[in-house]
């Protein structure tokens, strides 16, 4: 029952990574593939009616840590401090950002918000990523299971480790790239014109650049933690994730070649979601490693609620989980074809 | 000051008060939007579509203020409260994971259809987004009443060999009976809010002599609304509220009247300032028996004041307490009064000549926001000095290695960023109802 609730919890965290990641991506993006107000009001059409949905990924995969994994979620939380509400003000800001800007139809207004969503939209990968390089690296946890450190120290990786490190800012740079990689193949499938041929342009540097910056990160998470190596080798689920990532890799590059944008858009989604499974394939029982004491490490198996909490949760998990997939393909297909910038007024 | 618990505590309560003004309006609309859509469908009902329209626009800002500001309460339950969340997470985690899966997603889907799709979509369709943004919205309320409930009441529950409270009956902890009427009695206050602020708008229109028809129609619906849900907020619910904390929280009852003697028919203080140095109530003025008949439905009931609790046990903060049950129920009070009379002109076609009631009702609209806050404040100070009652103590729950310089520093932020989101939300709102129903599509 421990590893079914560390695989749905895991499921739920990459589903938000490629969900949110492409209205992400889109907002990275916004300042440089939409130069007018007309160009601007496409890509937050074609990202309009996902991105609220897109963040309850965050909220279900927090909640489902919640339910099975309590004490991770109160040790990384409260560990994490002030990242956690950086993380929470650019959301706060990016979120308004996007539903405040249609109001008015003035010059200024719009080009601040646009500013606010694009900025948050940089910052944001670059905190969660520097999350998932935090999980990887392990943090001091003690002996009571709680650990807290500040935003920074000297950018080692040794203890007193800070959150940015210069490690976990590679992770950040890593997951900014990758991001913005997917909000492009993402816009080329869902607009036309000038955005169109901007983000398709953009495709080939920046996955180029995530090629590279992965064979980095590999080399830098070898040096780092190469524990994550050890369980990778023994793991067949690992493998089947790194096949399905590369094929991502593949797919992505064949499509942005041969201009097949909704193709290369899933091999992106396959992309991030490959990389995030083969990962927790690869930690698989540890949730987060402390480098005092293996001993202190949080894992699933003591890290877990009662086998009756995961039962029940799981009775109603899976009732929910088709729904909410069921909104998804709803959406998908009432909102399908390019994204048309609606007139004023009437959409974003 | 320089007590970490105190900040813990101050950034969960601010947070918590400012994002809970937003998702009252929203609950409340919610409903009343739904059933003008209901009217609307049929055919010689247009102007009520064309109200819907107008609530809609109003509710798509306040929702997305909603959204943002509810966010950081989540993540506050890992950031601040991990001991708490660690300790109890096997059984609150149920309703907060259900709360993601259940509401958000039903809300986050339809809301964009709502704003977005009257057009596209057609009528039919848009009034089953209409409600289904209801029923995401009240399912979302419940979800959260239920794990406060846990926190007022904990039931449901066990606990386990290495200390932790893990679920022993999912239905006994869903269906907790304080987690039902909390939510009746919480969601009458949310249909306040939203009759409130329709009639207020209604009012200022009439005022202005301008958008007639829609004036007088949102006039008839915040009205109507606003005298059944003030009732109910009253009766049968808040009357079962309070007959449920003099039963499992007689210490609370006897801080939120400031009473701290015990005896049998005990009055109810309509004035009155709790001296807790000295033990007494300075200047009251009483309504006698009526405590006890509120408390246990008989004029002679004793009931217990505070020294009969040991002084560990007294909510942290009388004071306030006090405060905060008796505007909530004399604002209470005077709603279904003020809403009585409306209804009554409104009854007879004269509420319109009556320019002085029209000022009355335009102005009101915060009073409700008020009580609702206040309502909440008893509630979560009443459970205090407990965390969940009876069983954690609130020093208890709180990141104990969060040190103040942390936590002053995020609160100092959340003051600025919400006041700048507060100014912003009343600019965007004031500019909606300046412009009127038909909004600024086409015009402008």
């Amino acid at each position: 029952m421990e590893m079914l609730w560390f695989w749905l919890v895991s499921v739920m965290i990459a589903i938000y990574a490629m969900m949110d990641g492409f209205d992400f991506g889109a907002g990275i993006l916004h300042l440089f593939v939409a130069k007018t107000n007309d160009e601007r009001r496409q890509v937050l059409a074609a990202i309009g009616p996902w991105w609220d949905g897109n963040e309850v990924w965050l909220l279900a995969g927090g909640g489902a840590l919640f339910l099975a994994f309590p004490k991770v979620l109160a040790s990384g939380f409260s560990g994490f401090y002030l990242a956690m509400f950086l993380v929470l003000w650019c959301l706060v800001l990016r979120g308004i950002g996007i539903e405040f800007r249609s109001h008015l139809r003035d010059g200024m207004w719009r080009a601040f918000w646009d500013a606010v969503f694009a900025v948050a939209s940089i910052l944001l990968p670059i905190l969660l990523g520097a999350a998932l390089g935090n999980v990887v690296r392990g943090v001091p946890i003690d002996a009571t299971g709680y650990f807290n450190i500040p935003l920074f120290t000297s950018f080692g990786i040794h203890n007193p480790v800070g959150i940015l490190d210069w490690y976990t800012v590679l992770m950040g740079v890593f997951v900014l790239v990758t991001i913005a990689g997917h909000g492009a193949t993402f816009l080329g499938w869902k607009t036309d014109g000038r955005v169109h041929a901007r983000a398709v342009n953009a495709g080939l540097p920046l996955w180029s650049f995530v090629i590279i910056l992965w064979l980095v990160m590999t080399a830098a998470t070898l040096r780092v933690t190469p524990a994550l190596f050890h369980g990778w080798a023994t793991s067949p689920l690992a493998w089947l994730a790194t096949l399905i990532y590369i094929a991502g890799l593949g797919a992505v590059m064949f499509g942005l070649f041969k201009g097949r944008h909704l193709l290369a858009f899933i091999g992106s989604g396959a992309f991030i979601l490959g990389i995030l499974a083969a990962t927790a394939a690869s930690v698989w029982p540890v949730m987060l490693r402390s480098t005092l004491n293996p001993e202190w490490s949080l894992t699933a198996h003591n890290a877990s609620v009662a086998a009756s909490g995961l039962r029940k949760g799981f009775i109603w998990w899976i009732i929910g989980f088709p729904i909410a997939l069921g909104y998804f393909a709803m959406l998908f297909r009432l909102f399908r074809g390019k994204a048309q910038a609606a007139g004023e007024g009437e959409g974003y | 000051m320089g007590d970490p618990l105190f900040w813990h505590r101050m950034q969960f309560g601010f947070t918590a008060s400012f994002h809970y003004l937003f998702p009252q309006l929203t609950m409340g609309l919610a409903l009343l939007i739904a059933v003008m859509k209901w009217l609307g469908l049929d055919p010689g009902r247009e102007h009520y579509n064309e109200a819907a329209r107008f609530w809609i626009r109003i509710l798509g800002i306040n929702f997305a203020v909603g959204v943002v500001t509810g966010i950081p309460l989540e993540f506050q339950f890992g950031t601040n409260w991990s001991r708490f969340s660690a300790f109890s997470g096997g059984v609150i985690g149920q309703t907060l994971g259900m709360e993601g899966m259940f509401a958000f997603f039903l809300e986050s889907t339809f809301l964009g259809i709502l704003i977005w799709g009257e057009k596209r979509f057609g009528p039919r369709r848009h009034f089953w987004a209409a409600i289904a943004l209801f029923v995401g919205s009240w399912l979302s309320g419940y979800f959260i009443v239920a794990t406060d409930a846990f926190m007022q009441h904990p039931v449901g529950h066990m606990t386990a060999a290495d200390g932790t409270l893990q679920l022993a009956s999912f239905w006994d902890f869903v269906i907790n009976p304080w987690a039902t009427i909390q939510y009746l009695h919480n969601m009458a206050g949310a249909v306040v809010t939203g009759s409130f602020v329709i009639a207020a708008v209604g009012a200022y229109w009439t005022l202005r002599g301008i958008h007639t028809k829609q004036a007088w129609l949102n006039l008839k619906i915040g009205v109507t609304a606003g005298l059944l849900s003030s009732l109910v907020v009253a009766f049968p619910t808040g009357d079962l509220q309070g007959k449920l904390v003099a039963k499992h929280q007689p210490v609370s009852l006897a801080a939120m009247e400031g009473r701290f003697e015990s005896g049998p028919r005990a009055g109810l203080n309509m004035i009155g300032q709790p001296n807790v140095a000295e033990g007494k109530l300075d200047n009251p003025i009483r309504l006698p028996g009526v405590l006890s008949f509120i408390a246990y439905g008989s004029f002679s009931a004793n009931v217990k004041g505070l020294n009969e609790f040991p002084r560990d046990q007294w909510p942290t903060s009388i004071e306030m307490l006090y405060y905060g049950f008796h505007i909530m129920v004399g604002l209470g009070t005077l709603f279904i009064g003020l809403m009585g009379m409306s209804f009554l002109l409104l009854w007879k076609r004269r509420i319109q000549a009556q320019r002085w009631m029209l000022w009355i009702l335009m102005l009101a609209f915060p009073f409700p926001y008020i009580a609702n806050t206040m309502g909440w404040m008893t509630a979560e100070m009443g459970r205090q000095p407990w965390l969940i009652f009876g069983v954690m103590r609130t020093s208890e729950g709180s990141s104990h290695l969060v040190h103040s310089g942390q936590t002053i520093f995020t609160m100092l932020g959340f003051a600025g960023l919400y006041f700048i989101l507060g100014v912003l939300f009343l600019f965007l709102i004031g500019r909606e109802i300046a412009q009127g129903p038909a909004g600024h599509g086409e015009v402008n």
